[in-house]
């Protein structure tokens, strides 16, 4: 991949990635239809969506660096990730300062914001998701990869955490036993991504320490544990 | 575990259409002979062609905030059997079919059968009444609904002592109703009320929405509407009406049990296992203000008429 090639898919990929933003900016000035009866919900689900989708996607680098052999591809991580943490701090900061008042009635807002964040299971998943984002958007730079060195792959693999988060927040909000056909789609996409992580991980993992033999011996049918 | 409900309308039972139209150019020219004196046919309820509504008396205790636009009220709403999502009932609702309709009455009452539309609406005056409308979602609206007391209809059908509760059913009908084909409730949609419920002065029948005909995605051609419950009570297209003395199966009772009571009494109090029920948001206003949610009211502000029905009752359980 030549540098010129990343630059023009870097800028496509900018685009693509600010067009719901865009498109949402323009609704919410009237044009292009408008947000809807319901401007709140409207923004909360296209942002948690987008979000959701960009978490997904930066998932994908991975598997398909390792199929197709570009390495390249992990270049555009970083930026998807990136507009991944903005939308879903967009998608907060409405819930926050729009739909509970933060910025219009700050004291009562407030307190119901720490009452939804700590009794209400979905919103108590989804913002631990959100606050887990906020040290892997700090250290995406290159110089603090540089300086984390191989804790950095591990702080990173927070991802997999955020996204189960991710997921079990949208699927604990949905009305009943019915519309489960989304966030169920993004929990299967998870699933295959994360399988085809741990195959790669059983298939090449090469342990520093000599991998202990098959164990032959039977369980022990009448052993009892003491703790 | 899934029951089938049959209707028990035989297709041979239901007025048809050629059958109905002849007794409206009947009738309207009956009034142009002045053989039927034309005010009485004017303060009777019938179902205008042009979906205008007449003679609609303006009820004093309407709600006094801003009501939601036509447009808004009819363009957002949930009606599953026409899909899950808020505007899907727009979208598709256009294949209901609305006439012929009738409704069949059953159970514990002394005039029980199958009634047309025209019969149904034939003695009723018609009124405006402005409602809150709190949905379980946490989303409000404001709404002029046309029609008439519940009451007044439930006393025709003369109910014995034994009709303790009264049951709604929703048309099920899959040519009509693309959303019944997948199993999301238990279908047909049903909806109860006790029977003192039912005779409370706020339970409105309604047939119209800011003076005309109620568009097919409210509930056409006949709905009931409960303003100090939340929304998915109110019963929309109704086909049956069952009096019984045990309390009816409601679909999303049946559906989710620990989430969705018989009563569904709006309280801000009591929140949804999921979320919280103190705050709503009401739609339809206008500027960034009005984007943030609003207390919610006990009863959703009608508790001076309706608080008495549930002395006694313990509204956390009887959720």
């Amino acid at each position: 991949m030549t540098q010129r090639s990343v630059v023009i898919i870097k800028t496509a990929l900018w685009a693509a990635c600010l067009a719901p933003f865009a498109l949402l900016v323009m609704q919410a000035f009237g044009y292009a239809g408008g947000l809807g009866v319901n401007p709140v919900e409207q923004i909360l689900n296209v942002c948690g969506k987008t979000g959701l989708n960009l978490l997904m996607l930066t998932l994908c680098i991975t598997p398909i660096r390792r199929s197709t052999g570009i390495n390249k591809l992990v270049v555009f991580r970083r930026l998807l990730g990136l507009f991944a943490f903005f939308y879903l701090s967009t998608h907060f900061l409405t819930y926050a300062l729009l739909d509970l008042g933060l910025i219009f009635t700050p004291g009562t807002a407030w307190s119901t914001l720490l009452v939804d964040i700590t009794e209400r299971p979905y919103i108590t998943v989804g913002f631990t998701a959100l606050v887990l984002l906020i040290p892997l958007a700090v250290t995406s730079t290159r110089g603090m990869q540089r300086r984390l060195g191989r804790n950095w792959a591990k702080l990173h693999r927070l991802v997999y955490v955020i996204a189960v988060l991710g997921i079990v927040h949208y699927y604990w909000q949905v009305k009943s036993d019915l519309d489960f056909a989304e966030p169920l789609l993004y929990a299967f996409l998870l699933t295959v991504l994360l399988g085809v992580r741990l195959q790669h991980y059983l298939v090449h993992a090469k342990p520093a320490v000599p991998a202990p033999y098959p164990r032959v011996e039977p369980p022990k049918a009448k052993e009892k544990t003491t703790h | 575990m899934r029951k089938r409900f049959d209707i028990g309308i035989k297709p041979s039972e239901i007025t048809p259409e050629s059958a109905f139209l002849n007794r409206r150019v009947f009738l309207s020219a009956a009034v142009a002979a002045g053989l039927v004196p034309s005010i009485m046919s004017c303060e009777a309820a019938t179902i205008p062609a042009n979906g205008e509504l007449t003679d609609v008396k303006k009820w004093p205790g309407s709600a006094t905030e801003k009501a939601n636009t036509f447009e808004e009220i009819a363009s957002y709403n949930n009606y599953y059997e026409f899909g899950t999502g808020k505007g899907d009932p727009a979208e598709n609702a256009h294949t209901l079919k609305t006439s012929p309709w009738s409704v069949q009455v059953s159970g514990a009452a002394a005039k029980t059968g199958t009634f047309t539309l025209e019969d149904i609406l034939q003695p009723h005056a018609l009124e405006e009444r402005i409602y809150r409308l709190r949905c379980v979602e946490a989303w409000s609206m404001v709404i002029p609904w046309v029609g008439f007391p519940l009451a007044d209809l439930v006393k025709r059908f003369e109910p014995t002592s034994q009709a303790k509760y009264v049951q709604f059913l929703t048309l099920n009908d899959r040519t009509q109703m693309p959303g019944v084909r997948y199993p999301v409730l238990e279908w047909p949609y049903r909806e109860g009320l006790t029977i003192a419920e039912a005779m409370n002065p706020l339970a409105f029948v309604a047939v119209g929405l800011y003076g005309k005909v109620l568009p097919n995605q409210n509930g056409a051609p006949i709905r009931v509407v409960l303003p100090w419950k939340y929304g998915f009570k109110s019963a929309k297209s109704i086909v049956r009406i069952h009096f019984t003395d045990t309390q009816p199966q409601t679909s999303w009772n049946m559906a989710a049990p620990n989430e969705y009571g018989f009563y569904s009494n709006v309280n801000p109090e009591v929140d949804h296992p999921r979320w919280s029920q103190a705050t709503e948001r009401r739609l339809g206003g206008g500027g960034l203000r009005s984007l943030a949610r609003i207390p919610t009211q006990m009863f959703n502000g009608y508790g001076e008429q309706v608080a008495s029905l549930y002395t006694g009752l313990d509204l956390a359980k009887n959720y």
